[in-house]
């Protein structure tokens, strides 16, 4: 949560749906978007990831790569500027572009032992246990929102646009309520 | 009575459970494991429905997918409209009627259970489980490679380690790099699979054929491997006495098993030994069969089961749809895959024709009379009537099956196919093979429409509205709402009961009189970053970007290749590197699309990168001469007099205890500031500003504050034909810059035009008359005869609150130089007498814009 | 739904790509010395072989990454993926 009493999270009257669905809302996720020439990644305070669709992660944050020269910083609450910060003091001397993006995208955090499964209904990515192990990201498409998976220890984080999260929230809702009474 | 249930076979059923179902207001009996065809057939009943086209009594032929005979409607437990008979599970409760073919949707369909859809991704996928299908993967499972194999039927050998196996799943198609389809049929609800498999083994067996002869639609007249289906696996004899009707060696022993259960052989007609089926007798069901022998000799006998068998067709549908062609195999008298096709696609077993008994060719019986020799039974369609086709001139298979719909109804000529080619390649004096069936297209079979809906479906789902921070407080205020492109805004917000005019009214007089605030978030955003920033929006741009001081904001265009207006927004210089550049509500993924396609794919020199920020930012757009009242009373630190704070300069600060860029732009001429707030703090920026007094406007207002200024909406006034200078915006279009997208096509011989449409507004002769948007203009009330010259038509037409009046904008030809002239608007079936005059009808010396 | 080989996220579904048409055009240096049937040309006339043909691919709900192809027209089929920056296989 965020110490901001003006701050409203999107999705935050849509947490009994969430946990129908088997996630959590993790409001208000410090996310900052940084583009730099990959060669110059040695000179990040966090490891950069280089291999596509992979992340490095520890407790309370991860570096996702987004393309070739970009990557999206994810933080706790309220910790956006200091990632700014970090990033700008790092890369003060190449061409770069850091942006916090912290409200473009709001994440919710899949929990549940069968969400990959549940993605499966509406996720064209392989979600294999080989495929797609801690560590990896995407960008893909659930149903027709764009959204960044990425996959920790036991828990899912997507990361979708505030506008579309609604709907994200209604398919996914659609597909338990489905799969509801029906054996794995 | 014919058929009944016998002890012999019923591999299928289980007699201890017997399932209670309806037919055609009949309650009956069957096992679980039944078909509706063979629980029928237990029943003794033989005439399940109506041809569609001659009204002919109609029975049971086949036991699988190539039914073209009897079609049923089932009511319960979910309504199918119209499915074959031997398709059709029997489950308790069933409710089913005869249905000539052709099915009915009642005005108010029953509604359906969503359909799951689900993506699966294996190395191999094996459609059907005919043999051979095991060694082709028997590799690939011990190497742990996942393996789906799935059936449309409800059962199948066992499968083994490392195979996943679906039962009662039908593959409808393959597509592009082994893709396919499959549709699970659920006891409750179904499965729509999205399987991308690197290799896919077809196994799908083969399809007996018929042979025609006069009368072969009759009630008792079915596929020999039918006949053989019905005792082994449902345990029911289709009748007491058979006669056996073939072209090969896949009836031999028939006869045994139909003596062990009980029936009579009354004949066994082999072509191979000169004797065929004739004709048959009966009503409505087969009690004579005429037969006819080598030297032309007559027989008849008395049976009530003919039970035929033309041949075998490999099932190779779906082989053929994704381009894998067939070859005649003469010894087989039938096509088999020739081995073109996708190379990650295998044939296995009967569908590869290995395996298939030699067969002789043999299409229908010989008669003066091939008038009821019937071919495709569904169509209703007999030899005579494709001798009938190639009599008239027609020699393609494809151009027969056109003209006689042979092949295209719900079995789609598995049955007919074949027989309809070599009676065309025969007529022709054609060789065997020389035309084969017809193709192939997916679906495999009849898929329902919800099936591949899936969770598309409902206002929610299938048309997801994308909506801002702030869309609850409009929800609250009773807010009429809009689409605008894949956004819902508030139209407008009425009070009191108020209508749309009555509001919006309301709504542009308190912006021009008072103050208003707009949710303008939906405007695209994006960060462009780096030092060749500047060089790179100048490109982009009509205008010069790269000398907008920092902390300044310019409007401009962005054109096409074209160079027709194809976007439009402001750019503001947030340092000497950093620019924020807004796009329209519906052109922000296009615009930030063709950023990166410019930079990526003709300049990636460039130092330059952009990240959209659209919903990063929440925008509160608060205008009217009251505007400055309403920000300082939500409180801010900001100085907002206008020579501190000018005109399309932005400054950064707190709002209403929150941090802001604050923009004075405006798009209907009032002072105005915008809001442009982290998108957490939307909804509380604009509560307070509406406590303060702002009133709450929408887009219908906003259209026509905008309007009387004389400001374009793109997509409104343009549509991809017009230039800056056809809007009267050539000053836009920077002379001294360098090359910029679309600058070379401003100077084509067809933009240079004299008569090109020029953007006006008209104020009709009558203040109250209101012309309809899109309304052609023409030069008088009295229309010469067609055609009739189009000068022009209207782009937003309105009425406008603080003129008390009527007015539109048009893009008329010549327009500028028709200012002061009349031209008439054809309007809902009136003349409206228009004056033309500059777009800008309010306040044209911008005289308000401070406040 | 073609199976396309983006050249950094590997093979994803068609449906997650924008189709760029014709690669290999590059943008005149200088469009003013073009008469108008020259500016015609580059702006609307494509080469349209049945076969193997150079093309441009978006990877626009993925990577956002341009990337070349070449892709055989008759038969839908990809015959190779390949950054802007890299040699067309041969």
């Amino acid at each position: 949560m965020t110490a901001d009493a003006r701050a409203r999270s999107p999705l935050a009257d849509r947490v009994a749906d969430l946990a129908t669905i088997g996630a959590e809302l993790v409001p208000f996720l410090a996310q900052v978007d940084l583009r730099v020439d990959p060669a110059h990644a040695g000179l990040a305070p966090y490891a950069l990831p280089l291999e596509p669709n992979t992340a490095w992660h520890d407790d309370h944050h991860a570096a996702l790569w987004l393309g070739p020269d970009e990557w999206l910083f994810l933080g706790p609450a309220d910790t956006a500027h200091e990632i700014v910060t970090a990033l700008e003091t790092a890369f003060a001397d190449v061409d770069r572009s850091i942006v916090d993006v912290s409200a473009n995208r709001v994440a919710i955090a899949l929990t549940s032992d069968d969400r990959l499964e549940l993605l499966s209904h509406v996720c064209s990515l392989d979600l294999d246990l080989r495929a797609w192990t801690a560590g990896r990201c995407a960008q893909a498409l659930l149903g027709r929102a764009q959204v960044i998976l990425l996959e920790r220890d036991g828990t899912t984080p997507v990361l979708v646009r505030p506008s579309f999260a609604d709907y994200v929230v209604d398919l996914l809702l659609a597909v338990r309520d489905a799969t509801s009474g029906v054996g794995p | 009575m014919t058929g009944r249930r016998v002890e012999v076979g019923g591999a299928w059923i289980d007699r201890s459970r017997p399932i209670g179902f309806t037919f055609d207001g009949r309650e009956l009996t069957g096992f679980e494991g039944d078909t509706l065809a063979s629980a029928l057939l237990a029943n003794g009943i033989d005439v399940v429905c109506r041809s569609p086209i001659l009204g002919r009594p109609r029975g049971i032929v086949s036991a699988g997918v190539e039914e073209s005979s009897a079609f049923v409607e089932v009511s319960e437990p979910r309504f199918e409209p119209i499915v074959a008979a031997t398709m059709v599970n029997l489950v308790d409760g069933l409710v089913a009627t005869g249905r000539p073919g052709v099915g009915v949707l009642p005005f108010d369909p029953p509604p359906t259970t969503p359909t799951l859809h689900r993506h699966a991704h294996v190395e191999v996928l094996v459609v059907g489980s005919g043999e051979g299908w095991r060694p082709a993967v028997e590799e690939a499972a011990q190497r742990g490679d996942r393996v789906l194999l799935v059936e449309r039927e409800p059962r199948l050998a066992a499968a083994g380690d490392g195979v996943t196996v679906l039962t009662n799943a039908t593959a409808l198609g393959l597509y592009d790099d082994g893709y396919a389809v499959v549709h699970e049929r659920g006891p409750g609800r179904d499965t729509l699979w999205h399987v991308r498999a690197g290799r896919v083994i077809l196994a799908t067996g083969a399809h007996e054929r018929p042979i025609a002869f006069a009368d072969d639609d009759r009630p008792g007249v079915m596929l020999a491997g039918a006949v053989r289906t019905y005792l082994e696996r449902f345990g029911v004899l289709p009748g007491e006495r058979v006669v056996v009707f073939t072209t090969n060696a896949s009836t031999d022993g028939l006869s045994d098993l139909l003596r062990q259960a009980g029936a009579e052989v009354a004949a066994e007609a082999d072509v191979r030994e000169g004797w065929a089926v004739a004709g048959t007798d009966g009503d409505p069901h087969v009690e004579a069969v005429h037969l006819v022998g080598p030297e032309g000799e007559r027989r008849t006998v008395e049976a009530d089961l003919v039970a035929v068998s033309g041949g075998w067709n490999p099932a190779a549908q779906l082989s053929r749809a994704i381009g894998g062609g067939l070859r005649y195999e003469e010894a087989l008298a039938t096509y088999v895959p020739d081995g073109t096709g996708p190379d990650w696609l295998e044939v296995v077993g009967t569908v590869a024709g290995v395996g298939l008994p030699p067969s002789a060719p043999y299409w229908y019986t010989p008669a003066d009379d091939l008038s009821t020799h019937f071919v495709d039974l569904q169509r209703d369609q007999t030899v005579q009537d494709v001798l009938d086709a190639v009599e008239g001139g027609l020699r393609s298979v494809e151009h027969v099956k056109r003209a006689t719909y042979i092949g295209t109804a719900i079995d789609q000529g598995r049955t007919s196919g074949v027989l309809a080619a070599e009676i065309v390649n025969a007529a022709l004096g054609w060789e065997l093979g020389a035309q084969g069936p017809t193709n192939a297209r997916p679906p495999y079979v009849p898929v329902p429409f919800s099936v591949l809906a899936g969770m598309d479906r409902g206002p929610a789902l299938l048309d997801p509205k994308r909506t801002t921070p702030i869309h609850g407080a409009h929800v609250e205020s009773g807010a009429v709402f809009e689409n605008v492109g894949q956004w819902l805004r508030p139209r407008y917000f009425p009070e009191d009961g108020e209508d749309l005019d009555a509001a919006v009214e309301r709504e542009c007089l308190a912006v021009r009189n008072a103050a208003g605030a707009l949710d303008a978030s939906t405007l695209g955003k994006i960060e462009v970053v780096g030092p060749d920033a500047a060089v790179f929006l100048d490109r982009m741009y009509t205008n010069r970007m790269s000398n907008l001081a920092v902390g300044s904001i310019r409007y401009g265009f962005m054109l096409g290749l074209d160079g027709m207006v194809l976007d439009d927004g402001v750019a503001m210089r947030l340092a000497e590197d950093r620019y924020l550049v807004t796009t329209t509500t519906g052109g922000a993924a296009a615009v930030l699309d063709r950023f990166e396609e410019w930079l990526q794919t003709e300049w990636p020199e460039l130092r330059v990168v952009c990240t959209s920020v659209t919903e990063q930012w929440a925008v509160v757009a608060v205008g009217g001469p009251g505007a400055r009242y309403v920000v300082t009373k939500i409180g801010t630190d900001l100085d907002l007099a206008a020579e501190a704070f000018p005109w399309m300069t932005w400054r950064e600060g707190t709002v209403a205890g929150v941090p802001s860029r604050v923009c004075r732009v405006s798009f209907h001429g009032e002072l105005s500031y915008e809001l442009h707030v982290s998108s957490w703090h939307g909804r509380h920026v604009w509560d307070a500003v509406v406590a303060a007094g702002a009133v709450p406007y929408g887009t219908e207002a906003m259209h026509v504050l905008r309007a009387e200024k004389g400001y374009v909406i793109v997509g409104q006034e343009t549509d991809g034909t017009v230039t800056p200078d056809d809007l009267g915006m050539g000053w836009i279009v920077n002379p001294s810059k360098g090359d910029f997208v679309g600058k070379r096509s401003l100077v084509r011989a067809d933009t240079l035009r004299k008569d090109r449409k020029q953007l006006v507004a008209l104020l009709p002769k009558d203040p109250t008359a209101l012309v309809v948007e899109g309304a052609q203009l023409v030069r008088s009330a009295d229309l010469p005869a067609p055609p009739v010259p189009m000068l022009g038509h209207v782009t937003s037409s309105y009425r406008s609150a603080i003129l008390e009046r009527t007015f539109a904008l048009a893009m008329l030809k010549d327009g500028r130089a028709m200012r002061g002239g009349t031209v008439w608007a054809t309007s809902g079936g009136h003349m409206i007498a228009c004056e033309v005059t500059d777009p800008v009808v309010y306040d044209p010396e911008d005289g308000r814009r401070d406040g | 739904m073609l199976l396309v080989r983006c050249p950094w996220c590997g093979p994803r579904d068609e449906i997650e790509f924008r189709y760029g048409g014709q690669a290999g055009l590059t943008y005149p240096a200088d469009p003013e010395a073009l008469s108008d049937e020259e500016w015609a040309d580059y702006l609307f006339m494509r080469d349209n072989p049945k076969g193997p043909f150079r093309e441009r691919w978006f990877h626009t709900a993925g990577c956002r990454r341009w990337f070349n192809a070449v892709r055989d027209t008759g038969t839908h089929r990809f015959v190779a993926t390949y950054r802007l920056d890299e040699e067309p296989p041969v």
